[in-house]
C-alpha cells in the first residue's frame, strides 16, 4: 500500500475527474491518493466518481484556497 | 451459468440515455456508462466558473445519472482528438458551428474503441428518430452507425423498433419487443418513460449541452478565428469564450470583462498570461487583453476599464495595467460613457 499525490490545481472539473481516474487506473487497491485541486466543484464530482467506481473519500480538507481530497482505492470488478 | 452481455452506454447526463441504458439495464445486461469531454461542454465547467446558487448544489449530471442508475462512468478527454470534428466536420454545421452529424459519429466511433479494447458486446445511444434536425433523422442515423464502425452493435432502445435489427437484437441478447418506438421531438414518451422507472429528478433534456450550438458562442468563435487569421483552438481559448462580456474594439485586440464574482475569480487565474487591466482605487473587475496594443490601444482598454468599475460616473479614474511579465504601471484615464460603445464591438 503505498500513498501518492496528484496536482489538479487550476483544472476545472471535468478534468480533475479524469485525472484521478487515469491516476488511480494504475494503482492497488489499498493504495491512497491525495489530490489537491482549486475547482470547488470536485468537493462533489470526485465523491460522486468515487462512489460509482468503488473507491472511497477518506478525508476532504480546504488549505489556503486549496481543496485536498485523500482518496483510497477499492478493490476493482 | 452464462456471464451477462455488456453494453457500453453513452451518458451525457440528460433524460433519454439514462433511459436508454436504464431500458437495457433491466434486460439484464451488464451496463457501464462512457462520457466524452471536448471542451465543449455546458456540463462541468461553466458550473465551476459562474457563482453559484447555494442551496442548490452543483453536480455533474452525467455523474449523477451513473449514480443513479447503479453503473459505473468513464470520463474520457478528447480534447485534441476533437478538434478536427470542429475544424473539419465532413457533414458541414448545424445553424452555428455546431457539427453534430460529425460529433455523434466521433462519440459512437470512441465508444466503439473502448467496447472492442474492454471485451463489451455493443453500444447504446438515448437517440431518437426525429429529434434532432441533423443527427438524429432517420437519413442520418445509419450513416453514424456506418461511419463510427459500430454498425450493427449500436443499439438505440428508445427508437429500435423503428429502425432494422441490430446485432443484439437479432442474437437474442435483448428482445426487440422490449425496446421502444419513440418518434419525433415530442418529449412526453420520455417523461411517461421517466416516470414508470420513478426517476423524477432528472436534468432538463435535449439540446442544452454543447456550446457550439450556442450562437452566442459561434460569434466569439468565429472571432477568435477571423482576428488571428486561422481556424485552430487550444483549451483556454475555448474556455475562455464561455466567460464574461467580450469587446473587441480593435482588430488586433479585445477584452474580456467579467460580468459577476465567480468570472472575475477565473480570469484572475489567467493573469500571468495576458496583458491585464483594473481600476486602482474604485472597486471594479480584472479585464483580460487579448492581443497586442499599442499606448492608443491601451488607453482605450483602460477607458472601457474605468467604464466596468464603480467609478464609471466620476470624471477620472485610475486604472492599473499590468503586462503578463507582471510590470504595472497606473494611468489616470475618463471612463467611457456607455453612450460611446458602439453596439458592433461586443461580440
Amino acid at each position: 500500500m503505498t500513498q501518492h499525490t496528484l496536482d489538479a490545481r487550476r483544472l476545472l472539473c471535468p478534468l480533475p475527474v479524469i485525472r484521478v481516474q487515469n491516476c488511480v487506473a494504475d494503482l492497488n487497491p489499498g493504495d491512497t491518493l491525495e489530490v489537491v485541486c482549486t475547482d470547488p466543484g470536485v468537493r462533489y464530482d470526485i465523491p460522486s466518481w468515487c462512489r460509482i467506481n468503488g473507491h472511497h473519500v477518506l478525508e476532504t480538507r480546504e488549505h489556503e484556497g486549496e481543496i485536498i481530497l485523500t482518496i483510497e482505492v477499492g478493490s476493482t470488478l | 451459468m452464462t456471464q451477462p452481455r455488456k453494453a457500453i452506454a453513452l451518458i451525457s447526463g440528460g433524460l433519454d440515455s439514462m433511459l436508454a441504458a436504464k431500458v437495457i439495464m433491466d434486460q439484464g445486461v451488464h451496463v457501464e456508462g462512457i462520457n466524452f469531454f471536448t471542451g465543449f461542454c455546458v456540463e462541468g465547467h461553466t458550473h465551476a466558473i459562474r457563482k453559484h446558487d447555494s442551496a442548490k448544489p452543483k453536480r455533474n449530471n452525467a455523474l449523477w445519472v451513473a449514480e443513479q442508475l447503479g453503473i459505473k462512468l468513464h470520463i474520457i478527454d478528447v480534447i485534441e482528438e476533437y478538434k478536427q470534428v470542429v475544424l473539419n466536420p465532413k457533414h458541414g454545421y448545424g445553424a452555428n458551428l455546431n457539427p453534430c452529424l460529425d460529433c455523434k459519429g466521433f462519440m459512437v466511433g470512441k465508444a466503439h474503441e473502448w467496447m472492442q479494447q474492454h471485451a463489451f458486446d455493443f453500444i447504446i445511444t438515448g437517440e431518437v428518430v426525429g429529434q434532432r434536425p441533423m443527427s438524429q433523422r432517420r437519413d442520418t442515423m445509419p450513416v453514424v452507425a456506418r461511419e463510427s464502425g459500430a454498425g450493427a452493435r449500436l443499439l438505440r432502445p428508445l427508437c429500435a423498433q423503428l429502425l432494422p435489427e441490430t446485432l443484439p437484437e437479432q442474437e437474442g441478447w435483448v428482445q426487440r419487443e422490449q425496446l421502444h418506438r419513440f418518434n419525433g421531438r415530442s418529449r412526453k414518451p420520455q417523461m411517461a418513460l421517466a416516470a414508470q422507472f420513478g426517476f423524477v429528478d432528472y436534468a432538463q433534456p435535449a439540446g442544452g449541452c454543447c456550446f457550439l450550438t450556442n450562437e452566442q458562442y459561434a460569434v466569439k468563435l468565429s472571432d477568435l478565428w477571423q482576428s488571428r487569421g486561422k481556424r485552430d483552438y487550444e483549451l483556454d481559448d475555448i474556455m475562455l469564450l464561455k466567460v464574461g462580456r467580450h469587446l473587441r474594439p480593435r482588430p488586433h485586440f479585445k477584452l474580456i470583462i467579467p460580468r459577476e464574482e465567480g468570472e472575475s475569480r477565473y480570469l484572475e487565474g489567467y493573469r500571468r498570461q495576458f496583458t491585464h487591466l483594473q481600476a486602482f482605487v474604485h472597486n471594479g473587475p480584472i479585464v483580460l487583453l487579448d492581443g497586442t496594443a499599442d499606448e492608443d490601444d491601451l488607453l482605450l482598454a483602460a477607458r472601457l476599464t474605468a467604464r466596468y468599475c464603480q467609478g464609471r460616473d466620476d470624471a477620472q479614474v485610475d486604472v492599473r495595467i499590468t503586462a503578463a511579465d507582471g510590470a504595472a504601471r497606473i494611468i489616470a484615464v475618463a471612463p467611457m460613457s456607455t453612450d460611446d460603445i458602439p453596439r458592433e464591438w461586443l461580440l
